[in-house]
């Protein structure tokens, strides 16, 4: 309100003096815009610096020392340079957590992707409740995650689960869903999948809002039938929408702490142990707090997050070109 | 104008960004330590007892304790494993409470850490505390808190199941006993047994009075007397005598598998006897039985009173004060009566409490029994060690190794992170 009257007057004042040398009123203004961006900036760049880059710095700090809770709370831990790595690179979890890492986020993201592409076609031809079993979908979005992740667990069980009376109503040998090695990691991406399916769905639905009816029209009086229509017309288009939606889907995959931790907190053994849930154990999972190699595990998970950002750039530039 | 406009905007954001500049730098070093200091009476304790909110009796005794001592008590409730982290953190802030409440395999991994006051220098007594119940709380020769109270582990039984499968739970002295009695339920068309194996400190914590009533020792976890207390874990669940979900069953979902009337027996602790006692059917409790006879050495839960080290050390005469409140014979019984979790912790005490609750001298005698997990000199090793045996525990019943195998690779790596 105060600024509206304040350009009217200045260029009132320009043309009350037009013999005045030009360059001083223009300068400051132009000063003080600088000043006010600078004004603006601060306070992002000090929230960034303080939630971001600092903890950052100190993820890298605690992963290079040793730090015992000991030396945690007195604060002279040694400088262990890259040993934790070391560790973990050497430790017998490494090979099984990177593969659980790369199961559970590749079957998560690639069954959500498909199962959240066909729920999001099928909801694209308009018919009657279509908006409220949408709505329906998004459930799992809603849910606290102790919620869903302790209803699957319960549904899980071996001996009360509902899956498992469902399995011996139908005459089959129940499952050990959640005490098997070789189911443990099966079940949990199951229930991972089932969370990340709205997520798909949303974003690939309003990607397909954005694709003009006309192409359609103009396919079907080609002649192409809907199987042609999918894969000739809707899924190139909506590749870009696509990739985001992978990358972000690999992000939270990658990260998926939680779901695991309440289901089987990793195990039985480390059976279902991925790089997030590796890195929780070791700093707060166990009695004694590994500070120093959970973080070094964690800064690996950073990494790999980032390589794939990168790679998503390089694509979107490609893209861009074409 | 439109100078002074711009001004007024400059000035306001500077202000705004040294405000939020401000804020945040307090928000990265909590301000706790400040603030009690300056509210001065009010002294604070930390718990794992979210359960008791506040206006149970629970919360009613601890400000109890601060009404006598003459001061305000904030009390906050933590998880129990939230509540570790918590005090590790605050002790490296220097923002600690005036008292916590810490389960007891933690307290020697905070006193290491120079964070803890210990008993003797602010003249509190230990002398009448039973020794087997004090040590988890000594580490080289100092004392650094008082157990609240005492509890342990025993075996649940239901009288209905054990009575229609012909089992008289006195006939249970030792492994072989066990055994039979168990497989006699089983063959009953009942559940024999239920317990906690889950991959956390309550595994190790349900597996020690097996291990150590094998004759096992936790600096040697590959032991040939380790490797049978596995086995046996191990066969009942192959056997069909436990159900598989003992491998990611807590303690109270243990418990709650024990409700349902369909158990024989279960493993569980001081904290359910009023539940028990409430059961729909009727129920009773006997010691675990050692592998050849005799009680087995059940580990000893509970937490212990501890007091951080505090920048304004004039704060210790009073949290000293709440200690004792606390913790004499009179105060260890009405712990005990406020909720079943606990047996005193002096023989004194325990005198008082079976004068009133006779019934309980199972619990006392297996109190009495019990074995710190940190004992043995193992201090703070002791949460590396659990750690690879309840990951052993879960390998073997899951089927994933061999008992043996299992507590093999425990055992290597457990030395090798002890030794670092």
């Amino acid at each position: 309100m105060t600024t509206t009257p304040a350009p009217v007057r200045t260029r009132a004042g320009d043309r009350a003096a037009p013999a005045a040398p030009p360059l001083r009123p223009r300068r400051r203004p132009n000063d003080t815009s600088q000043w006010i961006a600078w004004a603006f900036v601060t306070p992002l760049m000090i929230y960034l610096v303080l939630f971001y880059a600092f903890p950052l710095y100190r993820n890298i700090e605690l992963s290079l020392h040793d730090y015992t809770p000991r030396a945690f709370v007195r604060g002279n831990a040694e400088f262990v340079g890259f040993q934790n790595y070391a560790d973990i690179f050497g430790s017998s979890s490494f090979a099984k957590a990177a593969t659980n890492t790369a199961l559970f986020t590749i079957g998560s993201i690639a069954f959500q992707y498909a199962a959240g592409l066909a729920l999001a076609v099928f909801f694209r031809a308009n018919f009657k409740l279509s908006a409220v079993l949408r709505g329906l979908f998004l459930i799992p979005w809603l849910l606290p995650m102790i919620v869903s992740a302790s209803a699957w667990a319960w549904m899980f069980n071996s001996d009360n689960g509902i899956i498992n009376a469902a399995l011996r109503v139908v005459g089959l040998d129940p499952v050990n869903w959640l005490t098997s090695p070789d189911v443990a990691l099966t079940s949990v991406i199951i229930a991972n999948i089932w969370l990340g399916i709205p997520f798909n769905l949303v974003i690939l639905y309003s990607g397909l809002q954005n694709i003009p009816a006309d192409y359609y029209e103009a396919a079907s009086l080609d002649g192409a039938n809907a199987w042609q229509q999918f894969w000739r017309l809707t899924f190139p288009l909506l590749k870009p929408v696509s990739a985001i939606t992978l990358l972000l889907g690999l992000i939270y995959t990658l990260k998926v702490v939680d779901l695991i931790w309440i289901m089987t907190a990793g195990g039985p053994g480390d059976t279902s142990t991925t790089f997030a849930t590796w890195s929780y154990r070791e700093a707060f999972g166990a009695g004694n707090p590994d500070f120093s190699p959970a973080a070094a595990v964690g800064n690996l998970l950073i990494v790999v997050a980032l390589a794939f950002g990168l790679i998503y750039l390089q694509m979107q530039r490609k893209l861009e070109k074409q | 104008m439109p100078r002074n406009t711009t001004r007024h905007t400059l000035a306001a954001v500077s202000v705004i960004s040294l405000a939020l500049l401000a804020t945040g730098c307090s928000g990265g070093a909590p301000g706790t330590g400040t603030e009690s200091s300056a509210a001065a009476k009010a002294f604070t304790v930390w718990d794992p007892y979210p359960q008791h909110t506040e206006g149970s009796d629970w919360a009613k005794r601890i400000s109890a304790c601060g009404d006598k001592a003459g001061v305000k008590i904030e009390r906050t409730a933590y998880d129990t494993q939230a509540l570790t982290n918590q005090a590790l953190l605050a002790a490296q802030e220097g923002t600690a409470a005036d008292v916590i409440l810490l389960d007891n395999p933690a307290v020697s991994t905070l006193a290491d850490t120079g964070a803890l006051i210990d008993m003797e220098s602010v003249g509190l007594d230990t002398s009448a505390i039973e020794p087997n119940l004090l040590a988890p709380g000594v580490l080289d020769g100092k004392t650094y808190g008082i157990p609240l109270g005492a509890n342990t582990l025993a075996l649940y039984y239901n009288a209905d199941v054990l009575a229609k499968a012909g089992v008289d739970p006195a006939s249970i002295t030792d492994w072989a006993s066990f055994q039979t009695a168990l497989t006699k339920v089983k063959d009953a068309g009942s559940k024999a047994i239920t317990f906690s194996a889950i991959g956390t400190e309550e595994g190790s914590f349900q597996f020690l009075p097996f291990f150590w009533g094998s004759g096992a020792d936790l600096k040697d976890l590959d032991s040939p007397a380790a490797v049978e207390a596995l086995e046996l874990w191990t066969n009942w669940v192959k056997t069909g005598i436990a159900p598989n979900s003992v491998i990611s069953n807590s303690q109270n979902t243990t418990w709650e598998e024990f409700l349902t009337g369909d158990f024989g027996f279960a493993v569980n602790g001081t904290w359910q006897v009023n539940a028990a006692a409430k059961a729909p059917f009727k129920s009773g409790y006997i010691p675990i039985p050692a592998k050849s006879g005799g009680v087995a050495p059940a580990p000893t839960g509970g937490e212990f009173l501890l007091m951080p080290v505090q920048k304004d050390e004039s704060r210790y005469d009073t949290s000293k004060k709440i200690i004792e409140c606390m913790s004499t014979n009179e105060g260890q019984v009405e712990t005990a009566n406020t909720f079943a979790y606990y047996i005193p912790a002096t023989s004194d005490g325990q005198g008082l409490l079976l004068k009133q609750h006779p019934e309980l001298k199972v619990w006392v005698d297996a109190v009495n029994k019990a074995k710190g997990r940190t004992s043995d000199n193992l201090g703070t090793n002791y949460p590396i060690i659990s750690e690879q045996l309840w990951t052993a525990v879960q390998n073997s019943l899951s089927g994933a190794a061999s008992p043996a195998d299992a507590l093999k690779a425990a055992q290597k790596a457990a030395s090798e992170k002890t030794s670092k």
